[in-house]
């Protein structure tokens, strides 16, 4: 039922791990958006999450907070950001994700929102400010081909753990760490040990690693704990300083780093 | 005049207050909230919880407040009494430690050794920073760039009593945004830290905890008020940013109908145009910083840069029991305009000698509207929620003699 589930099931079978990159929509410009994500996907990338610019990312840190402003600058709609997903989905035939914030949908009315995302191609969403509590009076109950991605953090108990997994579709978004989204100098022992922990219990959904996941290093050390990762701020701190050509190298690095 | 029996009971066990309130908030953080729901709980029937309180209430922060006859107001008006509740009496010149001594207790019993706060005016800083001080915990506090500099006072109070006092440099550099930021503080350092939120805002159980600890005000005005008047009074005015102080108010006189409860908001430069923050009056339905209540946002859903002259209003949202009691009608929700408020500063300061902070000079304010329509006969309270010596650099800006 669920394309992103198949998919990341496919990569695995062939002996990979999943490689999802999360692009702040609309950044660094409305002009070179799709082209951009259209090279970030040939490079490697087997799932795309196109962030939805939010004026108080409660949940990020300071390279997606500001990529989010450079977007809203730029006159980022949501109606552009579906359209920008309808043309991905055109010419690309994987998983696409939106991430952002419960207003972005609230404002939007809930569930012409889940409408118009079907319509657009998209395949899940990820909310991370509409946890479990606020799942069912938020979300429609008759999209069902349109994911709803919970997220599991360091603090979360073993029996929530399975209340999320029971709940996600898609995936279960594994929270390396607690805190915000950005690079990380490493994963000490704790980490690696939550993880280990986590990866076990977790058993109706494919588990992905996401914040703090920066280098082929990072997935190399982490790869026997999940079955896919998400970078997000390293993307979009490399679309930010070096450009698009550097930021399709350290795609391809990434994806290598995945098994391909 | 008889109460009816108590039939006002929001929130209901998920946080909601009808539509509104919730917990939207990343998961990270759900498990403290979920520890401090139960914490509370358990403290708020516990004789030993309650006593240690009210000996601080009384003997550190300076309870009970008085009620105050306002003689000359009452003369200037010619029509209801006015009464005023002193909340700018208490240790630190507002009601905010009402809520810090409350919370600073919650903190101790869940174990935890740094606080963090977010504070707008300062008032919500300094309370933190002053319970911090007395409890020998560590204090690290957000404040707006903007609200940095026009409340240069209450940063330096701060900084006396040990606090750290991070500026925020982000969005529009005032409340929501030290907001912002205390909020990814918590996510980030949950496991040693307890997040003393200063108003009625943010997710559930934080509304119903700050009410609570605020609603002493509410019972003793309601106790004043029998002694002296021997009767309820007919209207109780309080300003609204957050809520805080307007709900502690109101919240004890909720099922009394008979008492018209008013929430003043600001207006800023006029609720026509984009500078102002009257939520209830002017804005819609959303979800922001945890909660699920009325904001100020464009089409988008993207959150307003608002303004006040008066710092602790600056908030682009407004807590979410507010937001449950506008749609019930039983408050009504008005604005005043900064200048409106300037006013009322200075009419209460020359006419009583009782100089209150902007905040509550928009509830003063207010008078102007509802005291015309007013009997001889009839009572009216004011919150009057803080003093104004923490204005006076605006104050000075604003008025020329």
């Amino acid at each position: 039922m669920s394309k992103i589930r198949d998919r990341i099931e496919d990569i695995n079978n062939n002996g990979r791990k999943a490689l999802s990159i999360f692009l702040t929509s609309g950044f660094p410009t409305i002009e070179s958006f799709v082209d951009n994500t259209n090279r970030i996907i040939d490079a490697g990338a087997d799932i795309i999450e196109l962030g939805m610019p939010f004026s108080d990312p409660l949940a990020d840190g300071g390279v997606i907070q500001q990529s989010s402003q450079t977007a809203l600058k730029n006159g980022i709609t949501q109606k552009q950001t579906f359209q920008f997903a309808e043309k991905i989905k055109l010419k690309n035939d994987i998983p696409l994700i939106l991430m952002g914030y419960a207003n972005t949908l609230q404002k939007y009315g809930r569930e012409q929102f889940e409408q118009d995302a079907i319509n657009a191609g998209v395949d899940g969403l990820i909310i991370p400010d509409v946890p479990l509590e606020e799942f069912d009076d938020f979300f429609s109950p008759f999209s069902e081909c349109l994911d709803k991605i919970l997220l599991t953090t360091p603090t979360s108990s073993k029996e929530r753990i399975l209340k999320l997994d029971n709940k996600s579709n898609g995936f279960l978004y594994c929270v390396s760490v607690t805190g915000t989204t950005g690079v990380r100098d490493g994963f000490d022992n704790t980490i690696i040990e939550n993880l280990k922990s986590t990866y076990q219990t977790v058993n109706k959904n494919k588990m992905l690693i996401g914040f703090g996941i920066s280098k082929p290093e990072n997935i190399k050390q982490l790869s026997p704990f999940a079955d896919g990762f998400i970078i997000g701020s390293a993307i979009v701190n490399s679309l930010q300083n070096d450009g698009i050509n550097s930021t399709v190298e350290l795609v391809k690095s990434l994806s290598e780093a995945c098994g391909k | 005049m008889t109460e009816k029996e108590n039939k006002y009971s929001a929130p209901n066990e998920n946080g909601k207050f009808g539509e509104y309130g919730g917990r939207f908030v990343p998961e990270t953080l759900m498990s403290a909230l979920y520890q401090l729901e139960a914490t509370y709980n358990i403290a708020k029937s516990d004789i030993n919880f309650i006593n240690e309180l009210n000996d601080l209430q009384k003997n550190y922060n300076g309870r009970e407040t008085p009620l105050t006859f306002v003689k000359r107001l009452t003369e200037h008006f010619g029509k209801a009494k006015i009464y005023l509740k002193r909340e700018d009496l208490n240790h630190t010149g507002a009601h905010k430690l009402n809520n810090t001594l409350g919370q600073i207790l919650l903190a101790k019993r869940l174990g935890k050794n740094r606080i963090i706060a977010e504070t707008g005016a300062g008032q919500h800083g300094v309370a933190t920073a002053t319970v911090c001080a007395k409890f020998g915990l560590q204090c690290t506090v957000y404040m707006g760039e903007v609200d940095v500099k026009r409340q240069e006072m209450n940063v330096f109070r701060m900084k006396m009593m040990g606090a750290e006092v991070i500026p925020v440099t982000s969005g529009s550099k005032t409340l929501k945004d030290a907001t912002n930021e205390a909020i990814r503080d918590w996510v980030t350092n949950v496991n040693d830290t307890y997040y003393i939120i200063g108003s009625v805002v943010g997710p559930h159980p934080y509304p119903m905890i700050v009410r609570d600890f605020q609603a002493i005000i509410g019972d003793e005005t309601k106790r004043q008020i029998k002694d002296v008047e021997g009767r309820n009074p007919n209207y109780i005015v309080a300003c609204v940013g957050g809520g805080s102080n307007a709900i502690g108010m109101f919240y004890p006189f909720i099922d009394i109908d008979e008492v018209n409860l008013i929430g003043v908001e600001a207006a800023g430069y006029g609720v026509d145009t984009d500078k102002h923050c009257a939520t209830l009056t002017k804005g819609s339905p959303g979800v922001f910083q945890g909660m699920n209540t009325y904001l100020l946002h464009d089409d988008e859903g993207q959150i307003s840069e608002v303004h006040s002259i008066s710092a602790g209003l600056d908030y682009p949202g407004v807590g979410p029991e507010h937001s449950y009691l506008n749609d019930l009608k039983r408050v009504r929700y008005s604005s005043v305009t900064d200048d409106e408020a300037l006013q009322a500063a200075v009419k209460l300061s020359q006419l009583e000698g009782i100089l209150p902070a902007l905040e509550t000079s928009h509830a003063l304010a207010y008078l102007e509207y509802l005291m015309p329509k007013t009997k001889s006969d009839e009572i009216v309270v004011v919150n009057l929620s803080g003093r104004g010596d923490k204005d006076l650099n605006t104050l000075m800006e604003q008025i020329k003699f």
